[in-house]
């Protein structure tokens, strides 16, 4: 970013096409960035104007209002209240819905009022003869004294028009207000204004009403300002009346140059809506919907998955037989080529997942889901707003609790922060995969549905209703008080624009994998070093096994086999798997499983790059099969008995639907909450839980 | 007493003025103004929410809400 690039901030109401018009401006340029200070993610991507005009575009988060009733929201205040020359913007985008334009004004009069300049972007323009609406543009632009672009972002339409409107914006540099407070109560605002003559009116307004300060204000000047929030229901009052006045504007305005013809508009919504909140076919269309995500999560992705596995494991021979021997050429083929592979097996189920989530929330169906779901929800201490983070949950619990920030009420988001991570992230699929395949037969039930995947069904059913069950137990024991506030908005029904979805996916997909793809890594690296070092035992391990076995005469590859066993039975990792063995044997594992258990503490899905490094460590390097193949042929030499028998499968199946073995999910709590309290309670709390469900379960089965 | 809560599903009325103190700012904001029409368009299956439509905004409120929004019904 140079100097000489306008900064412009992107904001409108949610369901405008914000986000079409944010991909069509910056295209791949986007990055996922932190606003200093606040968790929040920042979406930036950068913008040719012209030739020799760039812009850098921020897009905040979608919101109806500069007040704030929701982390998410409180955002975009603390942005435009900001006045650091680096951060504040030097133009406002405001995208708005032609067919809401009465609403989404209201928006623009306030972000008017902060005499910031700003460019009005009309969104959906192509819909306008179907729905019956004209507009006088030349007027409207006279009337709102701002430059106004008619743009229909999904069909790039009008874009070139906003690039050129922001250049126009960003020279005139002119920003008069569109409404007067002091109309409201003169002396009042009177005084309010002599506060800070630096800042507008509505500033200080903002300041007083949303408790929030910039960090240039003074310490008296702050003392004022809090004085005026002593009578509430005055400033309530106030605020009322100010988006009354605000809308009286709006509707002068929009009077003689917006117009509907309300016989034209044709409502495909109704009859949508008749079928998808319907009160039995509503939720038979939902549950029909997820087993449809399900399905297809191992339908779609069993043959990519195969396929990278199959690579991987090839790739890890070419190395071997191609590289000279040595310290260096074991860590890439034992260390760093089963964990990359490791990572990328993910990529598939992950992207389907997020696929679905995409197109589900583009189409507007998600807000219909969230209507149906409220009241179930509600029951349970939630809003039926967490359906979407019990849903993104089954993606990843990090955006899921992220998503978290739009539910308002405090009570209703930290019990939907705390159960989110009992749902069946993708994490856990390679590990429910892996073992499931071992344990449950290939076969059809019902004639159709195959029997592994209902497994895996039943997996998702768990998690989802043991995070209900939490739930409730949490909101009988919780004592907190707070308002629960609930408005969603129901938007049209959309085709999903593929461009958006996506992206939506890309950059979801990038952010797991990029994020976990580290910790996988080198957590390959740091295993195989383990693995492959110990202490006085095992650098004796060879000789003395030769010694012992010297009379049995065995060939050479069983020798070479039972040394390698030996080995890593005494190296580091042997020895801390075997330390903890007392422990899980009740469970039904083994020292190789309880290693795995300590790298998944890390994160879930290194249970199988784990027990990749593990085998491959453990085996004749003469053909490498794969992981699942070596899993199988494993042996308990106590037993005599295979190791990933059913009991012992399932028992591992409920450790990982229960047990809180992510970090990264527990420092986003940590940010989240505020405190260590509630990570540290889900840690013991969900381990606890999934140590004694997981003894019961291989006792019983046993 | 009329409410939106008391409205019959596709049933129309007028936001009444004196209700201005009971509406939430946010709901203002979205368009649930006094004197606006609003018509009740679904009730979820388990009877709450309410999906209304005010001002052309299509929105989803819960019961208690509604219930304090008071409005004169249209003939």
């Amino acid at each position: 970013m140079s100097k000489k690039d306008i900064k412009v901030a992107l904001i409108g109401n949610p369901n405008t096409g914000k986000t079409s018009l944010f991909n069509q401006l910056t295209g791949l340029t986007q990055k996922v960035g932190n606003y200093p200070g606040v968790t929040v993610d920042k979406k930036q991507g950068s913008c040719k104007l012209s030739a020799t005009q760039n812009a850098v575009i921020t897009d905040l988060p979608g919101t109806y209002s500069i007040n704030p009733t929701s982390v998410d929201e409180s955002i975009v205040l603390k942005t435009l209240l900001k006045k650091d020359i680096k951060e504040s913007p030097d133009v406002i985008l405001v995208v708005a819905d032609v067919e809401n334009l009465k609403r989404n004004l209201l928006l623009f009069s306030q972000i008017k009022d902060l005499e910031i300049p700003t460019v009005l972007a009309i969104n959906m323009v192509d819909q306008m003869t179907r729905k019956g609406i004209s507009i006088d543009l030349t007027a409207l632009k006279e009337e709102l004294n701002t430059e106004v672009v008619l743009i229909s972002a999904r069909k790039n339409q009008g874009i070139e028009a906003v690039k050129a409107a922001i250049i126009k914006c960003h020279v005139a540099a002119k920003a008069t207000p569109m409404c007067d407070n002091k109309k409201i109560d003169p002396a009042y605002f009177e005084e309010l204004k002599a506060i800070n003559p630096n800042y507008t009116l509505y500033e200080l307004w903002l300041m007083v009403t949303q408790k929030n300060f910039p960090e240039e204000i003074s310490k008296q000047e702050k003392e004022k300002l809090l004085s005026f929030n002593k009578d509430v229901s005055k400033l309530k009052k106030y605020q009322h009346k100010e988006t009354i006045y605000r809308y009286q504007e709006i509707n002068k305005i929009l009077k003689n140059t917006y117009l509907v013809d309300k016989s034209k508009a044709k409502d495909l919504r109704a009859k949508l809506d008749k079928v998808f909140t319907h009160r039995i076919f509503g939720y038979f269309i939902f549950l029909l919907v997820l087993l449809l995500i399900f399905q297809s999560i191992f339908d779609w992705s069993s043959l990519p998955m195969d396929l990278i596995d199959t690579t991987f494991a090839e790739l890890s021979d070419f190395a071997r037989s191609n590289l000279p021997t040595g310290v260096l050429s074991d860590l890439i083929v034992e260390g760093i080529i089963p964990g990359i592979g490791g990572v990328i097996i993910f990529i598939p189920q992950i992207a389907i997942l997020f696929l679905f989530i995409a197109v589900l929330e583009e189409t507007g169906y998600m807000s219909r889901v969230v209507f149906l779901m409220d009241k179930i929800m509600r029951r349970f201490g939630m809003n039926g707003k967490s359906i979407i983070p019990l849903i993104s949950g089954t993606a990843c619990a990090i955006p899921a609790i992220m998503a978290t920030r739009t539910i308002s009420s405090w009570k209703e988001r930290l019990i939907t922060i705390l159960v989110v991570p009992f749902t069946t992230c993708s994490a856990r699929l390679p590990v429910y995969a892996i073992l499931i395949s071992l344990i449950i037969p290939d076969t059809k039930i019902f004639g159709f549905y195959n029997l592994q995947a209902f497994t895996l069904l039943m997996l998702y059913a768990l998690g989802f209703g043991t995070a209900i069950l939490a739930a409730y137990i949490l909101q009988k024991t919780l004592k907190i008080k707070s308002n629960s506030f609930f408005v969603v908005e129901m938007p049209n029904y959309k085709l999903p624009s593929v461009k958006n979805v996506l992206f939506d996916v890309l950059e979801k997909t990038k952010a797991f994998v990029l994020g976990a793809g580290k910790i996988i890594l080198a957590l390959s690296v740091v295993l195989w070093f383990l693995a492959s070092n110990g202490p006085e035992s095992y650098k004796n391990a060879e000789q003395n096994t030769i010694e012992k076995v010297a009379n049995k005469n065995l060939g050479t590859d069983e020798l070479q086999q039972k040394i390698a066993a030996v080995k890593l039975e005494n190296s580091y990792i042997g020895i801390m798997g075997k330390s903890i063995e007392p422990a899980i044997r009740p469970l039904g594992y083994d020292w190789k499983i309880g290693i795995a258990l300590i790298t998944s503490f890390a994160a879930r899905e290194v249970f199988v790059g784990t027990l990749a490094t593990i085998y491959s460590v453990g085996s004749d390097d003469e053909n490498t099969t794969t992981i699942k193949e070596k899993m199988r042929s494993e042996i308990n030499p106590a037993t005599g008995k295979k190791i990933f028998n059913f009991p012992a499968g399932m028992s591992l199946l409920v450790f990982y639907a229960f047990a809180m073995q992510c970090m990264a999910t527990l420092a986003i709590v940590k940010r989240e909450t505020k405190t260590w309290k509630w990570p540290l309670i889900q840690l013991f709390g969900m381990t606890g839980l999934a140590y004694v469900c997981s003894l019961i379960v291989f006792q019983i089965l046993k | 007493m009329n409410t939106i809560a008391s409205l019959h599903i596709g049933e129309m009325g007028y936001i009444s003025e004196e209700s201005l103190d009971s509406i939430p700012l946010k709901l203002l904001e979205m368009g649930c103004l006094p004197g606006a029409e609003v018509q009740l368009v679904q009730i979820a299956p388990l009877k709450d929410p309410l999906y209304i439509c005010v001002n052309g905004s299509h929105l989803a409120i819960r019961k208690e809400t509604a219930s304090k929004i008071r409005i004169l019904k249209s003939e």
